[in-house]
Order: structure tokens, then C-alpha cells, then sequence
């Protein structure tokens, strides 16, 4: 039965790999040009914003700060120099931050894909696990337990949970920070740097985690028993084999494509990051980093992170398709 | 009485250079009897949001001061009762024609690379930076002419016209003096040192991790001998209140800058046993809140409509319910702790329905079909939840006079476009500082000048009373003290009787901190202040 898993033929998988990445480019470039025009549609814009902190202004200050910004020029010339800056992989300058929109998403993105691998490991992890369990011990009181829990866990808003568990952790027991990603003190490096991160990363993981887990539980579960009817289990199991390897070689292989499907398209959405888990918990990632730019009117910083994250979705895309036929050799690229 | 007429005595010569560290001392109070002030340490401060850069001067907004005011000096810093003590500058005198003010400044400063501090570098800041790039440099600071440096110790302010309001403006956390070696030549906005500052002042910018925190390092070379007292300072940003609070309550820090949290959370902790809600602080910054009507749109033309609004919102409910009883209510458009101008004797109006629907009916504004005589549109400003809540409050009180007051809210970038571009509303509510001179922060409420299209903050009701101008117009070339304060005191009682505003309530803003920091700032602007006076006690 076992073919060898790369996927046959490797220059066909090349080629394909190519064609993908050629047909991403045009995609890609409209998502930078519709962003261009549909941001501008918002009113105000940063000069507005900082004049507003700066709690009074006069019309020369917002006048020389426009120029300065080259915002006081006509929407065609600001989309030509757009253009121009993105032919030369040139993401700007964020001047509400004082530093370079590449330089803020390449700071964040490290902490963003810390965290939000970190949390979608534990939660595809335990929620194939306890979908699986629900499955096998479907109807009786196992099932209706983490049924229960993973609803409520769905239903129960990401902040109050961020927050309950720093009421909890922080205030109450003080075991753990209640956010950030280092302690302040600073100057760690090697293992205690790791282990320092590792705490700060506990409560923001499990708060994203509970939220996850429901969905990657629900899933598994129904996958699980659906695939269990099959004809091929019920082989597997008339030949003799032992019921735990039916379910780990058989049955769960077999029902992972819908998870697979299901991480990739969170996969891509994950790295713009989780704006609600690094409000509440101080995690300097992605996610606040465009909420902010958003009401600050930072359009470049907003259109960098925006072209950024687009182009991560379309590779996640991509690394989602090549998976499929690894974990399902029927399925071929071409 | 204060009198900042003081200030201007001709030929005064202030404090020596030796009673300088013991002056900044007395600014500083809450040290407890017996408690011995230990050296060291690192302080937590919580910062909310992240400032758009670390020079104060270049890029101001609140949490901007707060940082810069550590890592800059200024050349005065005003004491308890607003007057002026000497920080860069140890001395100074203005001529008996108002005309100039001749600075001497500390010879032992210099910057955190090394390079002296001087006269050039005063120069360079005023006129270069503050008079250019400043928000509100260039209006303040209108007539002044020239800044000469005879020689590196002295630097003389030129006027065209005495300039009392520049005494308002003249403290670090205001208008800062910035190294001339860095940034001549360059456009200060766009100079990548606004983000890596080197100042003259107690600490030394050590990192700025975007989004994390600020961290700043004691400077060993600050010349006020044994300041600072903390090692280490670490600004971290908390988007959430709620976190804010979690982390204040935890311990992981101890200092929470500019209403750190919630103002539910500040009954709370006002009965905590680890942290003081201080209110203290922000009479620099005096910020005062108002309701706006729009002047250009009907009825609001008509000065019985004003007034009946204004009977109509208790004032005292305002502030005991939205504000958790860290307001009061207003009595005119100079909060009255600002005891050299403030005027207790203006007209009022007491919260009174019954007076507020005689006045509507009186100007043909019968109730109509379901009771409704009017229906309008509100906007209050978008500088958080607080001041949406006011607003039911407002829709609450104005039902029973029979105006259906609909609420209009935006995220701030659209609401600044809203009030101030497109002055597309009936009614608006909103605060503005009025800073430590009305010239600054209150006449932009009330001058048809201020009417200024696209701008923030300005006259946003669009008033426009010859009255008004006329005494604003009045206080603005006043060079004699006395006759100043006379005119301010007439300006409070026609603003009161114009009514374009109905002053609602003298805010409080505040501070929350551990209790066992000593050595916290209590002047106008405390709040903002260096923490070089700070420690933690043993």
C-alpha cells in the first residue's frame, strides 16, 4: 500500500511551485493598489491624528508637517511614488513611529509567529486529542464534557479570558507576568532569556489556545466519526488489527485533510497577529501594530503591513496545497 | 494671591546657582517622616499610548512629555504657585520695557555626548525649533524677535512687544532646548535623533523597542549634584486599562502616567492599601470640560436656547456619576486653582429645568408632537468611552426639556475631520488644557482668530462677538501685569455671558503609583515632570 510520500515527480512539483508564485504576482499587486485607494477612503489622516495628541496646533505647523509627510500632493503623484517605493521592495517610513515600516513589521513579526504558532500547536494538538476522544467515547460522558468546555471556551469573549487569567495568575497568585514579552530588567540572554520569554508566554498561549482548541476539537470529532464508517476501517478492522492503530493509522490520517485545510487558511490570518490577545497582554506583535496605525492614519506603515500579510496568505495558500498531497498521495499537484 | 506680576519686577535677580537643587527640592513633596529615600532601583511606568518621538519638542503629546522631561532640561520649571525657578537657566531679568529678558545660564551642563551646553544652543531651540516646529511655538512665542548670546552663559530674548505669556510656555515640559551640534541644518521632525534623543537632562536614553518600551539610564554627569536617585527608568506601553490596572496592581509596575486606568477602577484603588490615585499634578495643564454649540446653525443664534441648555445639565450629577467625582463643576473657562486670573464672580446657570423649558418656549421652541421641541445632533470628542457616556447624560437631561439629543460618535482621526474641518454638527463636547495662561490654551475657545479651518482644537463653535474679541484682543497686548490680569478676569464674565460654551467641568486628571515611591512632583505640571526627585523609600 505505501507509496514513498514526496510528491511524484519532483521538476512537475517545481513547476508547479513557479506557475503558483507567478500567478501570486498579479494578486498580490492589486491587493498593494486596491489598499493604495480604499485606506485613502477613511477621513483624516495622520497629520489630523498627531495635531489632535499634540492637543492644539496652528494651520502653518499642519501645513509644514503634510509637506514634510508629502501628503499635501495630489493622490496620482503619491501613488506613483507608492509604486515606485514598492518596485524598489521599499516599504517607507513610518513617521508617527520615527523608524522604517520594515524595521517595525521585521521587530513584530518574530513575536507574532511566536505566538501564534505557539498557540495554534497547542491547540491543534489538544484539539485533535480531545476530538478524538469525544469521538471514541462518543455519546457517554467524556463526549459531553469537552463538549461542554470547548462551547463554553468558543462562546467566552478572548479578552475577558486574557484578562480573568491575569486577575488570576498575576494579581491574585503573582506566579505569573501579567504581559509583556521580557521582564524589564532586561539583559538576559541564552537560557534564562528563553525561559523569561516562556513565562510571559504562558497566558497569552492559553488564552488564544482555549479558543482554537474548540474549533480543531469540534472538527476532529465529526471528521473522526464519519471517517470511522468507512469501508477501509471496517477492513482494517476485520483483518485483526488493534483498535488503536486503526485509529491512529487509519481513522485520524484519514480525517486530518479538513484540519489541514482548516490551519492553513488560519495559518495566513495568523501572522497578521491577534489584536484583541496583544492589547490585553502588552505582546508587541503584528496585530497592534496595524489596530494602531489604523486609527493614527500611519498609511504607510498600514500599507506595508497590509502587502506584508497578503503575501504571507498567499504562501500559506501555497505550502497548504503542497501538504494535501502529501498527506493524501491521491491528490496531485499540477 | 499669587501674582505672577511678580515674575516681571524689573532687575530681579533669582535664586543662586547654589540654591538651585534645594529650590527643585521643595517642588518635590510625599517624602514620610522617618522613611529614608534609598538610592537606586529601577521604576516601572506604564505609558499609554506609545509618543510618536522622545523630543518633547519636536513632536508633542502627553506621553512624549512625559518621557522627554527626563532626558531634557528646560529653562525654568514652575513651582506650586506657578512661578518660575531656575532649572538650565539659574538666573534671569527682564527690562523695565518688557522687552527683553536677559537669561544667565548654568555653566557645569552638558550634553549626554559630552559636547558643553551654551547660549547657541538656547538660540538654535527657539528660534529654530519652537518658533518653527512647535505646535504652538510659533503663536506663543509671536514676538519674539531674537535670541543673542553675548557670550556662551547668557542668552537675551528680543521682543517687538511684551510678552508676558512666555512664562507659561518656558518650562522643559513645554519648550525644550535641544542640542544645536545635532540638529542645525536638518529638519528637526525628519532628524533620526528624535527617536535616539541626547539631552541635558537626569537620564540618558539608553532603548526605544517599538511598541514594548522606552528605557532610560540614570546620567552620572547631571549637574544637580546626588540627582537622580533611581538607576533606571522603563517606560512599557499597555494599549488595555484594564491590563494597565492588572500590571499597576501586580507590582510589575509601579507609576502609571496620565490616567492609567479606568475611571471605575480609580474608586477601587483609591481604597488600596499599595496605590495612591493622585489628582495633583495637572494644574499646568488645567484641562477643562465644555459643550460646544455650533453658532452658524440655527437656533443655536439664539442666546435662550444657550442658556436653557445650559440650565439643563446638572453639573454636580456630571461629576459625581461619568466622573467618579474626579471633576468638578466649572464656573467659567479658567479652572479656578489658577488663582492669579481666575474670576469666581461670572454669571451662572443653575441646573434648573423648569427655568431651561420657559426659556425654550420663550424663543418659539413650543414641544411638539411626543413632547419633542427640538431635535439636534451631539458629538462628543473621541478621547475615549468617558466622554460617550457624558453624552447619554447630556441625551438624558435634554429629553426632560424636550430636545432629542442624537449621539454621533467616530474614532478620532474622522471626529477631528468632523468638529474642525467640516464643522459638521449641532452640538459638540470635548476638553481642551487651558494650560497656566488663558493666552495659550482658553482665548482659542473664544477668539474669531482662532477660527481655523482643518486645525484641532481651535474655535470649533465658530463664535465669532466683537465683546470677545475685543478684551481677547486686549489681554494679548497687555504688557502691564496687573492691567493683564484685569482683562482676564472681564474676559471670564463676557464668555459666561456670551455663552458660545457651556463650561462644564474642571477635570481631574491623574496619577496612579505605589506608595512607597517618595519624591513625586506636585507642580502645575507634575504629572509630566522628570522623575529625578524620585526614589523608592526604604
Amino acid at each position: 500500500m505505501r507509496k514513498p510520500l514526496p510528491v511524484a515527480g519532483s521538476s512537475r512539483a517545481l513547476r508547479y511551485l513557479g506557475l503558483r508564485c507567478l500567478q501570486a504576482v498579479p494578486t498580490v499587486i492589486a491587493i498593494a493598489v486596491l489598499n493604495f485607494f480604499f485606506l485613502r477612503l477613511a477621513p483624516g489622516d495622520l497629520v489630523d491624528t498627531m495635531a489632535g495628541e499634540a492637543g492644539a496646533a496652528t494651520p502653518e505647523y499642519m501645513a509644514m508637517l503634510r509637506q514634510l509627510y508629502g501628503l499635501d500632493q495630489p493622490v496620482w503623484t503619491q501613488f506613483l511614488h507608492y509604486l515606485s517605493r514598492l518596485a524598489h521592495l521599499n516599504l517607507g517610513y513610518s513617521f508617527r513611529n520615527s523608524t522604517t515600516v520594515l524595521d517595525l513589521i521585521l521587530s513584530r513579526l518574530p513575536n507574532t509567529a511566536l505566538l501564534m504558532l505557539s498557540s495554534l500547536a497547542v491547540a491543534l494538538v489538544g484539539g485533535v486529542a480531545l476530538g478524538t476522544i469525544g469521538a471514541r467515547w462518543r455519546g457517554r460522558w467524556p463526549d459531553a464534557l469537552i463538549s461542554a468546555i470547548s462551547t463554553v471556551g468558543f462562546a467566552t469573549p478572548l479578552f475577558w479570558i486574557g484578562l480573568m487569567l491575569i486577575v488570576l495568575f498575576s494579581v491574585h497568585l503573582r506566579w505569573l507576568p501579567a504581559g509583556g514579552m521580557t521582564d524589564v530588567e532586561g539583559g538576559r540572554t541564552g537560557l534564562p532569556y528563553l525561559l523569561d520569554v516562556a513565562r510571559h508566554l504562558v497566558l497569552p498561549v492559553f488564552s488564544l489556545a482555549v479558543f482554537y482548541v474548540t474549533i480543531y476539537a469540534r472538527m476532529t470529532r465529526s471528521a473522526v466519526l464519519e471517517v470511522r464508517e468507512l469501508d477501509f476501517v471496517r477492513t482494517a478492522r476485520a483483518k485483526g488489527l488493534a483498535p488503536r492503530k486503526v485509529m491512529s493509522r487509519h481513522v485520524l490520517r484519514n480525517a486530518l485533510l479538513p484540519i489541514v485545510t482548516m490551519t492553513g487558511l488560519q495559518f495566513g490570518t495568523l501572522l497578521s497577529g491577534s489584536v484583541v490577545i496583544e492589547t490585553v497582554f502588552a505582546w508587541p506583535g503584528m496585530g497592534r501594530l496595524a489596530f494602531d496605525a489604523v486609527f493614527q492614519r500611519d498609511l504607510n506603515l498600514l500599507l506595508g503591513v497590509l502587502l506584508f500579510s497578503s503575501c504571507l496568505v498567499v504562501v500559506s495558500n501555497l505550502c497548504t496545497d503542497l501538504l494535501y498531497s502529501v498527506l493524501d498521495p491521491r491528490i496531485e499537484v499540477r | 494671591m499669587h501674582r505672577p506680576s511678580a515674575w516681571l519686577s524689573t532687575r530681579r535677580s533669582v535664586l543662586a546657582a547654589g540654591t538651585a537643587g534645594l529650590a527643585a527640592a521643595t517642588l518635590s513633596r510625599g517624602a514620610h517622616a522617618g522613611d529614608v529615600a534609598k538610592p537606586g532601583g529601577t521604576l516601572v511606568v506604564v505609558l499609554d499610548p506609545e509618543p510618536a518621538g522622545l523630543v518633547a519638542g519636536i513632536s508633542i503629546s502627553a506621553p512624549a512629555v512625559a518621557v522627554s522631561s527626563n532626558i531634557f532640561d528646560g529653562l525654568v520649571v514652575l513651582d506650586e504657585a506657578f512661578a518660575p525657578r531656575p532649572q538650565l537657566a539659574e538666573s534671569w531679568e527682564t527690562s523695565p520695557d518688557g522687552l527683553s529678558i536677559t537669561f544667565r545660564l548654568r555653566k557645569d551642563v552638558s550634553w549626554h555626548d559630552g559636547r558643553p551646553f551654551t547660549s547657541a544652543d538656547v538660540q538654535y531651540s527657539l528660534m529654530e525649533v519652537t518658533k518653527k516646529t512647535h505646535p504652538r511655538g510659533n503663536a506663543v512665542f509671536a514676538n519674539l524677535t531674537a535670541v543673542e548670546t553675548p557670550d556662551p552663559h547668557t542668552s537675551v530674548f528680543r521682543f517687538s512687544r511684551p510678552s508676558p505669556v512666555v512664562w507659561a510656555a518656558l518650562e522643559g515640559t513645554e519648550t525644550q532646548i535641544l542640542p544645536r551640534h545635532l540638529y542645525e541644518g536638518t529638519n528637526p521632525i525628519a532628524n533620526p535623533w528624535t527617536a535616539k534623543p541626547i539631552g541635558t537632562g537626569a537620564f540618558v536614553f539608553k532603548e526605544w523597542v517599538r511598541g514594548d518600551r522606552i528605557v532610560l539610564e540614570r546620567n552620572p554627569n547631571y549637574w544637580d549634584k546626588g540627582r537622580p536617585l533611581l538607576d533606571r527608568i522603563v517606560f512599557r506601553t499597555i494599549r488595555d486599562a484594564g491590563s494597565r490596572t492588572a500590571t499597576l496592581e501586580a507590582g510589575e509596575a509601579q507609576y502609571g502616567a496620565m490616567n492609567p486606568v479606568s475611571l471605575a477602577d480609580t474608586e477601587r484603588l483609591r481604597g488600596s492599601a499599595d496605590l495612591t490615585v493622585e489628582t495633583r499634578g495637572f494644574e499646568g495643564s488645567a484641562p477643562m470640560y465644555f459643550f460646544d454649540f455650533n453658532m452658524r446653525r440655527k437656533p443655536f443664534d439664539d442666546i435662550r436656547v444657550r442658556q436653557a441648555f445650559a440650565h439643563a445639565i446638572d453639573r454636580t450629577a456630571l461629576a459625581r456619576t461619568i466622573w467618579y467625582g474626579l471633576a468638578e463643576p466649572a464656573t467659567g473657562p479658567i479652572p479656578n486653582y489658577q488663582k492669579a486670573f481666575y474670576n469666581p464672580d461670572t454669571p451662572q446657570y443653575a441646573f434648573d429645568p423648569k427655568k431651561a423649558e420657559a426659556l425654550l418656549d420663550e424663543a418659539g421652541l413650543k414641544r411638539g408632537p411626543g413632547g419633542v421641541r427640538l431635535r439636534i445632533d451631539h458629538i462628543p470628542c473621541a478621547y475615549g468611552d468617558d466622554y460617550i457616556r457624558a453624552a447619554e447624560f447630556y441625551r438624558q437631561a435634554l429629553k426632560r426639556i424636550g430636545v432629542e439629543l442624537r449621539v454621533r460618535t467616530f474614532d478620532l482621526p474622522t471626529y477631528l475631520r468632523v468638529i474642525f474641518t467640516d464643522y459638521d454638527f449641532d452640538t459638540h463636547s470635548a476638553w481642551y488644557s487651558a494650560y497656566p495662561d488663558p493666552q495659550i490654551g482658553v482665548q482659542r475657545r473664544y477668539w474669531s482668530q482662532a477660527i481655523k479651518k482643518g486645525t484641532p482644537s481651535s474655535n470649533a463653535s465658530q463664535v465669532a462677538d466683537p465683546d470677545l474679541d475685543r478684551v481677547i484682543e486686549a489681554i494679548q497686548v497687555a504688557g502691564d501685569p496687573a492691567e493683564r490680569n484685569a482683562l482676564i478676569r472681564r474676559f471670564q464674565s463676557v464668555a459666561q455671558e456670551k455663552l458660545p460654551s457651556i463650561n462644564l467641568l474642571e477635570l481631574k486628571f491623574f496619577r496612579v503609583y505605589a506608595k512607597n515611591l517618595d519624591g513625586i512632583s506636585f507642580a502645575p505640571f507634575g504629572g509630566y515632570q522628570s522623575f529625578k526627585t524620585v526614589s523608592t523609600s526604604a
